[in-house]
């Protein structure tokens, strides 16, 4: 039972939390904070950790059949990145106070999601180029916003990530642009590559502001700092000049330029993000089986380091 | 009196000068326990208001990579440029990239 004293006392600390948010302080691990405010960055830092890490899988179905030595490289590197990523994530997620195998846990019983653009298959050579390029884009609007996210480690998390992320964004290009300069085939992968990877990455940025309910609350105590209309927006602003000045079009017929630098969209398919993200996507269920097997088949190597004797040298 | 004066462990210690900004090391203090270690940090490295974070570890607890060998190390890094995004091409007036 709550006391008096206990709710003014909770009433004092929840003062003082939101008088730091106010003045741009960054909340840290050992500081108070409301269970509101800590479920919502467990649920949100753990799905972008799982998103990083899930997007491994997409990429790496290309690994074997990149075109030649060069990009064979750059793909290896890129992956690594991604796990990386996953890596610094978790660790956020983890001053919260769950633990990692906790994370992984609700991963693999559907409890915790992953950006559904993941969802999707890798069907030819570019669409290596328009995840580089899209997926990868629109991660970056996103991330850039969240380097002011009022939870500390989360917020350093996203500077070091964003640093990392902008080869990712020009490998992707650069492999589109080369596929427009080469045969009709070529050029008609490319095309084919973006009319399918288009939309998915649009929706990345999640529902409409108006049918957002998290939205609100998370603005609020700025762990979200722009709403997902205005960075789907910034995205589009962005990226439809660079298709144009390659040769692709992009698949909206309703896309419309409004100024210079600005554009309104059509529609958005949300009843396929619905079926998407409750896991019906084309590759939900082997992704996350994948997941399971690889974490189950890596189980010996922790069991062996556990007993190893390097731990305690 | 013992033979042996005793002046307590080697702790590293880590100032973050502005909220949310990274930990960084700033050098090494003595302290008999936890709370002698960071109060004694806050005394020798935070006169100044130089941070509004402090972090203590032991010395020994830090594990390092020996100068000698850091050339072998890192070197696995040396020689892939193209993890930097100076390495691609672009095609002229490409913008917010």
């Amino acid at each position: 039972m709550t006391t008096k004293l206990e709710s003014a006392q909770t009433a004092e600390l929840l003062a003082d939390f939101e008088k730091k948010i106010n003045a741009e302080i960054k909340i840290e691990p050992s500081d108070w904070m409301p269970d509101a405010y800590r479920q919502h960055l467990i649920r949100q830092i753990s799905q972008h950790a799982h998103s990083e890490v899930i997007g491994m899988q997409p990429e790496a179905n290309w690994i074997t059949r990149a075109p030649s030595l060069r990009s064979k490289k750059i793909l290896l590197a890129k992956i690594q990145d991604e796990g990386g990523h996953g890596l610094y994530l978790y660790s956020a997620a983890e001053t919260l106070g769950v633990s990692r195998e906790q994370y992984i846990a609700w991963l693999h019983q559907g409890k915790a999601k992953y950006a559904s653009v993941f969802n999707y298959p890798t069907l030819n050579w570019a669409d290596i180029g328009a995840i580089g390029w899209l997926v990868d884009g629109a991660a970056i609007v996103n991330q850039v916003s969240l380097q002011r996210t009022s939870y500390g480690p989360y917020s350093r998390a996203m500077v070091r990530i964003c640093k990392e992320e902008s080869f990712h964004q020009r490998q992707g290009y650069e492999i589109m642009w080369r596929m427009m300069q080469g045969t009709n085939d070529q050029q008609r992968m490319a095309q084919d590559a973006i009319d399918r990877w288009w939309w998915p990455a649009l929706m990345m940025f999640g529902p409409h502001d108006s049918d957002s309910p998290r939205t609100s609350h998370a603005m609020l105590w700025k762990i979200k700092r722009e709403s997902n209309d205005v960075l789907r927006e910034k995205f589009i602003n962005k990226t439809v000049p660079q298709s144009e000045l390659i040769g692709l079009k992009v698949p909206d017929p309703n896309l419309k330029k409004i100024s210079d630098e600005t554009y309104t969209h059509g529609d958005i398919n949300w009843e396929e993000f619905r079926q998407v993200i409750n896991g019906n996507g084309p590759c939900n269920q082997e992704r996350l089986e994948h997941h399971i097997r690889a974490h189950r088949e890596g189980a010996w190597v922790r069991e062996a380091a556990l007993q190893s004797d390097f731990r305690n040298q | 009196m013992k033979a042996i004066d005793n002046q307590g462990e080697l702790w590293e210690v880590f100032i973050q000068s502005k909220p949310g900004q990274s930990f960084k090391h700033a050098g090494s203090v003595h302290g008999f326990d936890k709370d002698n270690a960071i109060e004694n940090a806050r005394d020798t490295y935070t006169r100044r208001n130089e941070g509004t974070g402090l972090w203590v570890v032991q010395s020994k607890e830090i594990i390092a990579v020996a100068l000698n060998e850091s050339d072998y190390f890192f070197e696995p890094a040396t020689d892939k440029i193209y993890r930097h995004p100076t390495f691609y091409n672009l095609p002229e007036g490409v913008t917010h990239m």
